[in-house]
């Protein structure tokens, strides 16, 4: 299992040298590596070191949370098909955004704006999916489904009432682009801290995984359990989104893809999803720049065609 | 060797007067089998007894410990519970829902070992399940899958034995088998207590009865004491024909 983790760990760093490499202007392997070792042209070093890289490694953490908060997600409702994105936690963050920049605010601002709303939108979902005491997994989903369908209206009325000039930013936001990240370093380390943080409660999450009672019968503290995982994948979705905009079905297809292949031992599948969904989304970045160049590409559309025909697949499988 | 006490226990059942308090002194060696009708309660106190449901009132103590006051993984070392219904959201392997057995003895960073392994597949040998340790659960019948989850009792290992209906989807041999394992349990020094439907199982391999009634009046007893024809044709509204066989009596339900 460790074979897979050290795969998936070359695979990721494979997919930052292409993207680093691919571009408006190609970057051949020897002066890639030039420019690694600390040499170089001055042209490459900032073509690579102050463009490329930050983009790079923006994408790989954004992925690499949002794939994390979705398998965190899928484990505290027993159903595979939880997603930041599903269960409405981006589209909180998006009206957050959009409102910010409808009031013409600094990107600063914006991002935490965003923040706000995606915490607003856990704090909405939970809550009134707990209100009455009941806080079973499949009112937890369509409290989430229902909260998204209105964030979306919200969205819509916010566009329509937009003026035209304003339109295109809020639009690439909407879909999802890397190329609005101001700076790589909160996604990165959050990723990194967040998966350091969750391992020791791996073993935990397989418990709860075979449902509350059972996990409460082994030894786990359910409640205590259930409201961490709740606050760190909103966290780890509010820093998605905050660097990236709303990029879906990235928490959703990544854990779902690699429990298919590495079983569902979250003690392998929260460091893989957090590889493998870096690398889905620099590989899914370096499309969106390279596809039409010199026009770029919002990496959300990308991965949302990758993901809609994978979600009605899973959706068609599962009973 | 742990015991397990109730303290003027009365178990939630929602909409049910409070009924007959429990006052019982479940200890080690003995086999205890709950018998009641549908609704009777069984498994509220089942799971109250495992802490996993408050009591209306009263306590439940473990070594002279109220439950309450545990932390959940010193219970989950001490008493374990095998449940009516599982569910299984995600795919997992017969083998490795028997190593959840091991969780509430592993630290946190800890990972299972080859001590682990062993008394998981030891497990999964006694109840007869070894060889399909690597089959996902959900293509197993309910049987193998009742088997699965005593296997994982055993790896879990603890003094006390919770079974709810231990050996409902069991066919006969199976059933004997299983009855069998409880009660060399027992022998061994652990404490079993169980829900059960069949009054045969209960007179066979119970050495103590839990008479639960719908109304909340409960009593309880040694087996021999407890298992009397107008008692039980009380409990379940039914009549019943006692015969004997191989040394023990027999109730069989009348036809009409």
């Amino acid at each position: 299992m460790t074979r897979a983790l050290l795969s998936l760990g070359l695979l990721a760093l494979a997919s930052v040298a292409l993207a680093l490499a691919l571009g408006s202007v190609t970057v051949s392997p020897a002066d890639l590596w030039q420019v690694i070792q600390g040499e170089g042209s001055t042209l490459h070093r900032t073509l690579l070191l102050d463009l490329r890289l930050p983009r790079t490694l923006a994408a790989f953490g954004t992925g690499g949370l949002l794939a994390v908060a979705g398998a965190l997600m899928q484990v505290l409702l027993r159903n595979p098909l939880a997603d930041p994105y599903v269960l409405g936690l981006s589209g909180g963050a998006a009206v957050g955004a959009l409102l910010a920049m409808l009031m013409g605010m600094g990107t600063l601002i914006i991002s935490g704006s965003a923040f706000a709303g995606a915490m607003l939108a856990t704090v909405l979902v939970f809550g009134l999916a707990h209100g009455t005491g009941s806080w079973t997994p499949s009112r937890l989903l369509l409290t989430g489904v229902v909260v998204a369908a209105g964030w979306g209206a919200v969205i819509t009325l916010m566009l329509a009432i937009t003026p035209s000039y304003k339109l295109p930013g809020m639009l690439y936001w909407l879909m999802g682009d890397v190329s609005y990240a101001r700076s790589p370093w909160p996604a990165v380390v959050v990723l990194a801290v967040a998966v350091v943080l969750i391992m020791p409660l791996a073993r935990n999450l397989n418990v709860l995984a075979r449902g509350p009672m059972q996990a409460a019968a082994l030894g786990v503290s359910v409640r205590p359990l259930e409201w961490t995982i709740y606050v760190l994948a909103s966290l780890l979705t509010a820093t998605a989104v905050t660097t990236a905009g709303s990029i879906g079905f990235v928490g959703l297809i990544v854990p779902h893809m690699l429990r298919l292949i590495l079983g569902n031992d979250q003690r392998i599948i929260l460091p893989a999803s957090a590889l493998a969904g870096g690398t889905l989304l620099v590989l899914a970045d370096t499309l969106a720049r390279t596809m039409i160049a010199p026009e770029q590409l919002p990496v959300g559309v990308i991965t949302a065609l990758l993901g809609v025909p994978t979600f009605l697949y899973l959706l068609h499988r599962s009973r | 060797m742990s015991t397990l006490n109730t303290r003027d226990l009365v178990i939630n059942v929602p909409g049910r007067p409070d009924g007959f308090a429990l006052n019982m002194s479940i200890e080690p060696g003995q086999v205890w089998g709950v018998l009641g009708p549908n609704g009777a309660g069984k498994t509220t106190l089942l799971h109250t007894l495992a802490g996993l449901l408050p009591a209306r009132s009263g306590q439940v103590q473990l070594n002279s410990a109220p439950l309450t006051a545990l932390k959940r993984r010193v219970i989950a070392q001490q008493l374990g519970l095998v449940f009516q219904e599982r569910q299984d959201s995600f795919p997992a392997t017969v083998l490795e829902t028997a190593l959840i057995g091991r969780h509430p003895w592993l630290s946190p960073w800890d990972s299972e070992q080859g001590e682990d392994q062993r008394r998981a597949e030891q497990a999964l040998t006694t109840l007869d399940v070894n060889h399909l340790s690597d089959r996902l659960l959900n293509t197993l019948s309910g049987g193998e899958r009742q088997r699965v989850a005593i296997a994982t009792l055993m790896t879990q290992n603890p003094d006390i034995l919770l079974l709810d209906e231990p050996t409902n989807h069991l066919d006969l041999h199976h059933q004997v088998k299983v009855m069998n394992l409880l009660r060399d349990q027992a022998g061994a020094g652990k404490t079993v207590f169980m829900c059960l439907h069949d009054l045969n199982l209960a007179a066979r391999w119970c050495t103590h009865v839990l008479l639960l009634y719908t109304n909340g009046d409960a009593c309880w007893g040694p087996a021999k004491n407890m298992l009397e024809p107008a008692a039980l044709e009380r409990l379940y509204n039914q009549k019943l024909i006692t015969v004997e066989a191989d040394g023990a009596p027999v109730f069989v339900p009348v036809s009409f």
